[in-house]
C-alpha cells in the first residue's frame, strides 16, 4: 500500500483532474513542469533561502512541558504559528510564486476563506512585485475585516465572491472562473491540498518542509526521527499534508487528523467531511465531500473560517478510507476550550483552526512515553474577536 | 442512427439552445422544450442545475441556483421528461456537471437517458481521458453521444485526440471564457474558426459561448455546422417568459 500520489495523479481512488477543457492547457502545463521546476537547483536554493530569511524557518519544535504534564504524555508543538504572516500557508505561497515566475506568469489569483491564504499570497506577490487578485466570499469579507485590510495594504485586489453561499467554496469557484477567462498570463495559487492534479501533490510537497524539520529536530531532542503520532487539524488539509508527508510510508508513526464538528457532527452545522462526506467531485478532484443525495455540494459550518470547506484533500480521503489515518472531529466548544487551555498552560494563543487539533485529547489517551507532535498551524491574533465574544473577555 | 447524427446530416446551419431545467419555475422544463421545437430550433441542451457550476458565468449560475431552489433534482428532471418523446422529435442533449451524474450512478443515468430518448450528453468537467478509460463503453451501450469541448487554447494534437473519441459533434468554445462572459467575435475568433475548419476533422463542429443574436450566429456558423445559445436565451425567458419563444428564435434564424 502506498500513500503517495501515483503517476496518474491519484491517491488510491481519490484525486485526478476533473476540469473543464478550458482549464486543461493551464493544468497540463503545470503538471508537466512542476516536478522538473521543483528539482532545479536554482529553485531549491531560492525557495530554501526565502524560507530561512523571509519566513523565519526552521520553525521551532517546542516541548510543551505543562501540556505534557496535564495529559501525561510527551507533547511537542511544531510552531508554524511563528512563521511570517502567522501560519503555515506561506510555505506554499513562496513555493508557488517561484513556480509561477518560472512558468512566465505575470498575474496571480487566489481564493481565501479566513484570509490567511489570501494574506500569504498577497505577501509573496508584494515580495515579487506581481499583480495579485484574491477572491473571498462576501460573508467572509465581513467577518475577517483585519485580514482584508492586510491584503489591501500588501497591494492585493480583494474581489468579493457574490455567488452561491458567498464563502470559501464560492471564492474557489470564482478564482477558477477567473483562470478560465485568463488562461495565458495567470497562475492560480491554490491554498490547500485540494484541486485538480498536480495541485494536491504540489501543495503537499511545498508544505512537507514541516515534517522534514520535525524529523531532524526530533532526532536532536529525542534521538529518534520518528514520533509515535503526528497530529493536525484538517479543512482542505495543507498543514496536515505537510505534517504527515515524511511519515506517510512509516506505519510506526500514527497519523491523526482532527476535523471541525461545528455544533456536533449530526447537528446539520458541521464540517466533519470524512464522516459526513461521500465520494464525489469538487473543484477538480475526486474526493470525499459533503453533498446532498442529488450530488449538490452543501455548505459546511465551523466556528473556524479556515476549516469550513465541504471537501477534504484527496490524500486525506485516502488516509481515511485505508485506515492509515485516525480521524476525529472536535466541536466548536471543544476547540475553543482547547485553545484557551494552551494559552493558559503554555502562553501560546493558537488560531481556532489549530485549536481543533489540540482538542484531540478529548478523544484519545496517549501513553506516558509516547512522543506526540502537534502541528501548531497558526497563531490566534486573527481570531481574537471570536475568542473575545466566546469567552466574554 | 442517433437523432443527433441525423440532424448533422441536414444541409443547414443548426441552432441549438441551452436552458436550465426547472427554470424559471420547476415545471417549465417540458413547455420550454416544446416551445423551442415549435419555434424552429434544431437541437436542445437541457441543463441539469449544479450548485457549483465552474465553467458558467453569472446568468447560468443564477438560473441554476433558482432551479435548485425550485426543487430541481436529477430524479425530478427524469420524471418531467418521461413522455417528452410523445411530443418532441428534435435531438435532446443533457448538459451538466459530473458530480450529480456520479451520485445518480453513471450507468443508471445513461440507462434513464436512453429510456427517455435523450440522445447525448455534455459534461464539461468529465475529461476526455477519464471518459475513454472509465465510461465510454457505458455510454456506447446506451447509444449516447458524448460531446467534448475544445477551446482556442486546445492544441492540435489534443483536438485530433478528441475528434477520434467523438462520434457526434465537437463543441467549439469560441473564446477562453466562462459562459455569457463575452459577446461579439473579433480577429482572434476568425483565426480560430479558420484554423479548426482547416483541420478537416471527422466530426462537425458547433460553436458555443458568446453567441447571442443573428450577427454572432452567422459569424459563428460561417465555417461551423451550427451554434449554441445559452445565456442570452436564459436572459430572454427571465424577462419575457417562456410562451412566445419564436420572438427570440425568429430573428436569429430568419
Amino acid at each position: 500500500m502506498s500513500y503517495n500520489i501515483n503517476e496518474k495523479g491519484y491517491y488510491g481512488e481519490f484525486g485526478g483532474a476533473y476540469i473543464p477543457e478550458m482549464l486543461y492547457p493551464n493544468v497540463e502545463e503545470l503538471r508537466q513542469n512542476y516536478l522538473k521546476v521543483m528539482a532545479e537547483p536554482s529553485f531549491q536554493e531560492e525557495f530554501n533561502q526565502l524560507l530561512k530569511d523571509y519566513v523565519g524557518r526552521p520553525s521551532p519544535l517546542y516541548f510543551a512541558k505543562r501540556l505534557s504534564k496535564k495529559y501525561k504524555t510527551k507533547i511537542y508543538l511544531k510552531r508554524e504559528d511563528l512563521n511570517h504572516t502567522g501560519a503555515h500557508k506561506v510555505n506554499n505561497t513562496i513555493g508557488q510564486i517561484l513556480m509561477a515566475q518560472r512558468l512566465g506568469k505575470k498575474r496571480i489569483i487566489a481564493e481565501t476563506g479566513a484570509g490567511q491564504h489570501g494574506v500569504a499570497t498577497a505577501t509573496v506577490c508584494a515580495l515579487m512585485g506581481m499583480e495579485c487578485i484574491v477572491y473571498m466570499g462576501e460573508i467572509d469579507i465581513a467577518r475577517q475585516a483585519p485580514n482584508v485590510a492586510r491584503m489591501k495594504m500588501l497591494g492585493a485586489t480583494v474581489i468579493p465572491a457574490l455567488s452561491g453561499s458567498r464563502t470559501l467554496k464560492d471564492a474557489t469557484n470564482e478564482a477558477i472562473r477567473d483562470w478560465i477567462n485568463n488562461p495565458v498570463d495567470t497562475h492560480y495559487i491554490i491554498g490547500s491540498a485540494i484541486g485538480p492534479h498536480p495541485y494536491p501533490d504540489m501543495v503537499t510537497k511545498f508544505q512537507s518542509i514541516i515534517s522534514e524539520e520535525i524529523k531532524s529536530q526530533l532526532k536532536e531532542k529525542e534521538g529518534t526521527e520518528n514520533p509515535d503520532y503526528v497530529i493536525a487539524c484538517i479543512g482542505g488539509g495543507s498543514n496536515a499534508a505537510g505534517t504527515y508527508y515524511h511519515f506517510l510510508e512509516n506505519e510506526d508513526v500514527g497519523i491523526i487528523a482532527v476535523e471541525a464538528a461545528g455544533k456536533g457532527i449530526h447537528s446539520g452545522e458541521s464540517a466533519a467531511t470524512s464522516v459526513l462526506g461521500k465520494e464525489g467531485i469538487i473543484h477538480g478532484c475526486k474526493t470525499l465531500l459533503m453533498q446532498t443525495d442529488d450530488g449538490q455540494i452543501t455548505e459546511p459550518y465551523s466556528i473556524s473560517a479556515g476549516l469550513d470547506y465541504p471537501g477534504v484533500g484527496p490524500l486525506h480521503s485516502h488516509l481515511y478510507r485505508t485506515g492509515r489515518g485516525e480521524f476525529y472531529s472536535a466541536t466548536d466548544d471543544e476547540a475553543m476550550q482547547a485553545g484557551l487551555e494552551l494559552a493558559k498552560l503554555e502562553g501560546i494563543i493558537p488560531a481556532i483552526e489549530t485549536s481543533h487539533a489540540l482538542a484531540v485529547f478529548n478523544y484519545k489517551t496517549f501513553k506516558p512515553d509516547d512522543i506526540v507532535v502537534i502541528s501548531l498551524s497558526g497563531r490566534g491574533d486573527k481570531d481574537l474577536n471570536n475568542y473575545i465574544e466566546y469567552f466574554n473577555l | 442512427m442517433n437523432r443527433i447524427q441525423q440532424k448533422l446530416h441536414e444541409h443547414k446551419k443548426l441552432l441549438s439552445i441551452y436552458f436550465t431545467a426547472g427554470y424559471p419555475t420547476l415545471n417549465d422544463t417540458v413547455t420550454v422544450i416544446e416551445n423551442l421545437e415549435k419555434a424552429g430550433v434544431d437541437m436542445i441542451e437541457i441543463g441539469l442545475p449544479f450548485s457549483d457550476p465552474l465553467a458558467d458565468g453569472p446568468t447560468i449560475q443564477a438560473s441554476s441556483t433558482q432551479a435548485l431552489k425550485n426543487g430541481m433534482t436529477t430524479t425530478v428532471l427524469f420524471e418531467q421528461l418521461k413522455d417528452i418523446r410523445k411530443t418532441v422529435t428534435i435531438p435532446l442533449i443533457a448538459m451538466g456537471y459530473f458530480n450529480p451524474m456520479l451520485q445518480y450512478g453513471v450507468e443508471a443515468f445513461c440507462a434513464k437517458c436512453k429510456e427517455i430518448g435523450i440522445d447525448g450528453l455534455i459534461i464539461p468537467d468529465l475529461p476526455v481521458d477519464v471518459y475513454q478509460e472509465e465510461y465510454q463503453t457505458i455510454f456506447e451501450k446506451y447509444g449516447l453521444i458524448n460531446v467534448f469541448l475544445i477551446t482556442p487554447q486546445t492544441s492540435d494534437e489534443r483536438i485530433r485526440f478528441i475528434d477520434s473519441v467523438s462520434n457526434g459533434f465537437i463543441y467549439m468554445v469560441s473564446s477562453a471564457s466562462t459562459t455569457g462572459a463575452k459577446s461579439g467575435f473579433g480577429n482572434a475568433q476568425s483565426n480560430y474558426f479558420e484554423r479548426i475548419a482547416a483541420m478537416n476533422l471527422k466530426n462537425p463542429q458547433i460553436v458555443g459561448f458568446g453567441i447571442s443574436n443573428k450577427q454572432t450566429f452567422q459569424q459563428a456558423t460561417q465555417q461551423a455546422r451550427g451554434a449554441i445559445i445559452g445565456s442570452a436565451f436564459i436572459k430572454h425567458i427571465s424577462t419575457n417568459g417562456i410562451a412566445n419563444l419564436d420572438q427570440f428564435v425568429n430573428p436569429i434564424i430568419s
